[in-house]
């Protein structure tokens, strides 16, 4: 049991106290142990570099199986139809929406950690940024096959894009799902963008440390030559700054536009207001859980708990606390408004959802989502990862249900009780929730076994070895903004 | 790699031309000192390598500010006009004589404005991240002349180190006052650990 108390009295110089963690001024470093620019390189690469370890085989396998069993779905749904899943005419969008709409909340953490935590100047990011955002974009890949395929016809699915066809029909630019397509890609690709670039000095590392031909070559193509100039790191630093301030909003769009989907609709339960930061909030709470069960076992079974310190979960922790709060506040005002609205359809939706045959499921996302984060006040609780750990994972299932509420409970008792049906997943719905997961971790399993996990370059500008003989106080990794104007070299463009 | 023969018959190992001078440094501070003495003695073609981005040397080295926000702006203008022209197209107009493939289309719904900017602001927000992003991306990589694929440091094995943990001072023998000699005494007098001639080609 790795608390934070036992590790930073073992590796921190004199002075750094427990009780002192939060105090800003005697804040526990970035990087523990006894770590400096060679180690934190070794570490990283050796991840990327050494023999292909048991382990990963194992588990390389075991999703490779549920990855499968997506494919194995998939084929069945587009040889035989949408009527494979339990969608009716009531509920019709189902578990593809539930699914589209979990994995894409899921994927707000990593564009958040290295956009908007950078913009925040929160150093501790460095740590954790990197497969945050690897997370973010298998999580995006995963949520992307929902919609295509729940179109039914997925041959067709190039009609929902604005392309030039003989049917002299273009798609409605006022209507959220087209809305939806463009966000969703957008997101899909500035992220992709902001990974790889991100990831070029460090696959310059790995090409300067592969000893075998092929993998110099293949990180080498990738690195694109880079050589760690400081003429190159400058721009390179803008192009960061640059793109962290067109994610920020990009990143808080997203889930907006994917709430506009419900929120433009009439259906009592989904016409709301509240909708995009409800869902904001929501997919900030359910990415930082994802990342906190991706990050807990990761630190421990790849050796780098010197770089995802205590201090780090801590933070997630309390970043999953306080939107968690926010989630419970938007759950409890939409009750009020429905109340207040005294409209009596709105009335009935939002009493059936926990007096109706879905209570298990009601009672189930508040547990997970508002009850059981509660325990993040405890210190003791945030300073053991493994408790942090139990809580993620109560928070993945609870963001999963609370889009099943959002979308199943608002739609399965309409405006005409005749109409009134249960929704019952068959096991086509279930295959490929579960195979999702099997692509999703297929996808990362690839990404730690050969790409750098942690942003190495990243994580050298918080150390206290970048800062010449000052050393005592930290600086961020953002350009100095006075540099004298005086040219020096090349032409006017620099 | 071709053998002169000097006067006194000394065999020399040499290219025809060199390419650069190296030099490696230990730490930050070394290299920034160094850096500050190579821009005061009015080097142009020189630059600094290290495993990651050391925050002020640009002071040190006298960079000038980038226009990469620029080129970011102009392309995040041209993802907000393009956003506009195609969902004003295909939603508010049609024009007489253009292919059918290509041709607008006028919704008309419940008798509202054919374009109304509010409904469409999603989309535009959009177009213009994602170009403004993509040009961003490219403009960096073009303004660093990168991929370089082939680049004559990377024959040195010690240059290796400069993605890892070691600092290199490199000056280019294109520099108007590079001359081989003169340049390794002042990189030793500046404190490098180690001192590396790099041959062209």
């Amino acid at each position: 049991m790795s608390t934070l108390d036992a590790r930073t009295r073992f590796v921190a110089p004199s002075g750094y106290q427990y009780a002192q963690i939060n105090d800003p001024r005697m804040r526990v470093p970035l990087v523990l142990g006894d770590n400096n620019f060679t180690t934190v390189t070794d570490k990283v690469t050796s991840l990327a570099l050494q023999r292909t370890p048991t382990a990963w085989y194992i588990a390389f396998s075991i999703s490779l199986t549920l990855l499968s069993l997506l494919l194995v779905t998939l084929a069945y749904l587009l040889t035989t139809g949408v009527g494979v899943w339990g969608n009716n005419n009531t509920v019709s969008w189902g578990f593809p929406i539930i699914n589209f709409v979990f994995w894409v909340g899921i994927g707000h953490a990593g564009t958040l950690i290295s956009a908007i935590l950078f913009l925040l100047r929160q150093n501790w990011r460095t740590g954790i940024n990197r497969f945050a955002e690897a997370m973010t974009i298998f999580a995006v890949i995963c949520a992307g096959l929902f919609p295509a395929v729940h179109v039914g016809r997925i041959w067709l699915v190039l009609w929902l894009a604005p392309i030039p066809t003989t049917q002299a029909v273009w798609p409605q630019a006022r209507s959220p799902l087209l809305w939806d397509l463009f966000a969703i890609s957008t997101y899909a690709t500035v992220s992709l963008l902001f990974w790889y670039m991100g990831m070029i000095p460090d696959l310059a590392t790995l090409r300067d440390r592969a000893k075998n031909r092929l993998p110099q070559m293949l990180y080498g193509f990738f690195a694109m030559g880079w050589t760690g100039s400081n003429r190159h790191w400058f721009r390179f630093e803008r192009a960061y700054l640059l793109l962290a301030a067109l994610a920020t909003p990009l990143v808080l769009s997203v889930h907006s536009v994917v709430s506009f989907d419900f929120a433009t609709s009439l259906v009592p339960g989904w016409h709301t207001t509240i909708f995009p930061p409800y869902f904001v909030a929501g997919a900030v709470f359910g990415g930082f859980a994802m990342v906190l069960t991706l990050a807990i076992p990761a630190r421990q079974w790849f050796g780098l708990q010197d770089l995802i310190t205590p201090r780090h979960i801590e933070n997630m922790a309390k970043i999953m606390l306080g939107t968690g709060l926010i989630v419970a506040y938007a759950y409890s005002v939409e009750f009020f408004t429905a109340w207040y609205s005294g409209h009596h359809y709105e009335q009935f939706v939002f009493m059936n959802r926990p007096m109706g045959p879905y209570w298990w499921a009601f009672f189930l996302m508040v547990f997970c989502n508002i009850v059981a984060p509660q325990v993040l006040w405890i210190r003791s609780v945030r300073a053991n990862v493994w408790f942090v750990f139990a809580v993620a994972i109560f928070v993945n299932i609870g963001m999963w249900f609370e889009r099943f509420v959002i979308v199943v409970t608002s739609l399965h008792r309409d405006y005409l009780p005749s109409s009134w049906a249960m929704f019952k997943p068959t096991w086509v719905d279930l295959g490929m929730l579960v195979g999702s997961f099997g692509l999703f971790f297929t996808l990362f399993l690839l990404f730690c076994r050969f790409l750098p996990m942690v942003a190495m370059a990243e994580v050298k500008t918080v150390m206290p070895q970048a800062h010449g003989e000052s050393g005592s106080h930290r600086k961020d990794f953002q350009p100095d903004p006075d540099t004298p104007h005086q040219l020096r070299r090349g032409h006017w463009w620099t | 790699m071709d053998v002169f023969r000097t006067r006194k018959g000394a065999e020399l190992m040499t290219t025809t031309k060199p390419y650069a001078v190296l030099a490696e440094f230990e730490d930050v501070t070394s290299v920034m000192s160094a850096a500050e003495r190579i821009r005061d003695e009015g080097f142009l073609h020189w630059d600094v390598h290290s495993p990651m981005p050391i925050h002020g040397i640009n002071v040190q080295m006298g960079l000038r500010p980038t226009i990469l926000p620029w080129i970011t702006l102009v392309h995040g203008l041209a993802g907000l006009m393009l956003g506009l022209v195609l969902v004003w197209w295909i939603n508010a107009r049609t024009v007489e004589g253009v292919p059918t493939v290509f041709q607008g289309y006028e919704y008309l719904v419940s008798g509202k404005p054919l374009f109304s900017l509010p409904a469409n602001i999603p989309i535009l927000f959009e177009t213009t991240v994602l170009l403004a992003a993509i040009g961003t991306l490219l403009g960096m990589i073009g303004l660093n002349k990168l991929p370089m694929l082939h680049n004559p440091l990377f024959k040195s094995e010690r240059f290796r180190r400069a993605t890892d943990d070691r600092f290199f001072v490199v000056i280019e023998a294109d520099d108007p006052k590079f001359e081989t000699e003169s340049v390794r005494e002042l990189l030793a007098v500046l404190g490098a650990t180690a001192i590396e001639v790099i041959d062209d080609g």
